[in-house]
């Protein structure tokens, strides 16, 4: 077994072992820390993936800057396990049954399909993670894309302090 | 940290061995992280955790962006850019939608869905 099978497998289970207990742990406080733990693998699963760029935004974006606001707002709203909603028993179930019949369906294609059978990534070539690279393509044929996110970051921002403020 | 950054991304290649995980493996796991996000979008009631459960179900397209993309077509980067712009929409839509909760906190006193039923009357 190679040693990035090893990771490979290493940062599955975390990642999955975290997010059951991200929806499955009562305070809302230990949601956004196991939450941060999610973020942690799937970067690492970016890197192994050669898409190092994408890994490090990963972390400073979302375990950095998204998980932050959400801890200062439950820290704000002073949430904790004595005020989290109690949960319907159907509404459990429901969850269950929806989603587990859809990861079945979803698993079962996935294992049949032909095109993705066998198909394995080497990690030691490839430069499509690298910031060179990637800064040129995006300033090339996505600066339409990109300038369009511009803006929605403004109109989001807009629209966040306006609806946030106090009227 | 910005020199941690460089370090990471001047790798042109890791000091790894050859092969990771096959498709099939990563394309499951990204399917179970999303049905593990859905299933929290319908039992949790807080609707912080609930935008939890969004932000992990886009994780988990954003994985399988990026490994369709290095897996089926290593010359192109349209999957990263896909899944950079996906990280940069979540981060908005998520600073859009804390503030539509604090503005509901302010006059429900409460985050939980159930009790959120003006539009009912």
């Amino acid at each position: 077994m190679a040693i990035t099978e090893i990771i490979f497998w290493f940062l599955s289970a975390l990642a999955v072992i975290s997010a059951i207990m991200v929806v499955l742990s009562k305070s809302p406080v230990h949601s956004v820390l196991w939450l941060i733990a999610v973020f942690f693998a799937i970067s690492g699963h970016y890197v192994l993936l050669n898409a190092q760029f994408i890994a490090i935004v990963n972390i400073i974006v979302y375990a950095g800057a998204i998980m932050v606001l959400f801890l200062f707002v439950l820290m704000l709203m002073n949430l904790n396990k004595e005020t989290e909603p109690q949960k319907n028993l159907w509404m459990k179930l429901t969850g269950v049954v929806s989603g587990g019949c859809l990861l079945i369906i979803l698993i079962s294609l996935v294992r049949q399909a032909t095109e993705i059978k066998g198909k394995i990534a080497v990690t030691k070539t490839g430069d499509i993670g690298l910031i060179k690279v990637l800064g040129k393509e995006l300033f090339s044929s996505y600066v339409v894309p990109f300038e369009i996110s511009s803006v929605l970051f403004l109109s989001a921002m807009i629209g966040a302090v306006v609806i946030g403020k106090k009227d | 940290m910005i020199e941690l950054l460089f370090h990471i991304t001047a790798f042109k290649s890791l000091p790894l061995g050859e092969v990771g995980g096959a498709l099939t493996h990563i394309i499951i796991l990204s399917t179970a992280l999303f049905f593990i996000g859905m299933y929290g979008l319908f039992t949790r009631r807080n609707m912080i955790t609930m935008l939890m459960s969004i932000e992990l179900m886009l994780n988990s397209v954003n994985i399988n962006f990026v490994a369709f993309n290095k897996y089926l077509y290593p010359d192109k980067m349209d999957g990263i850019f896909f899944s950079i712009f996906i990280i940069a929409i979540a981060a908005a839509e998520a600073a859009v939608a804390i503030a539509i909760i604090i503005n509901l906190y302010r006059t429900h006193k409460s985050i939980d869905v159930d009790d959120v039923t003006d539009l009912k009357q």
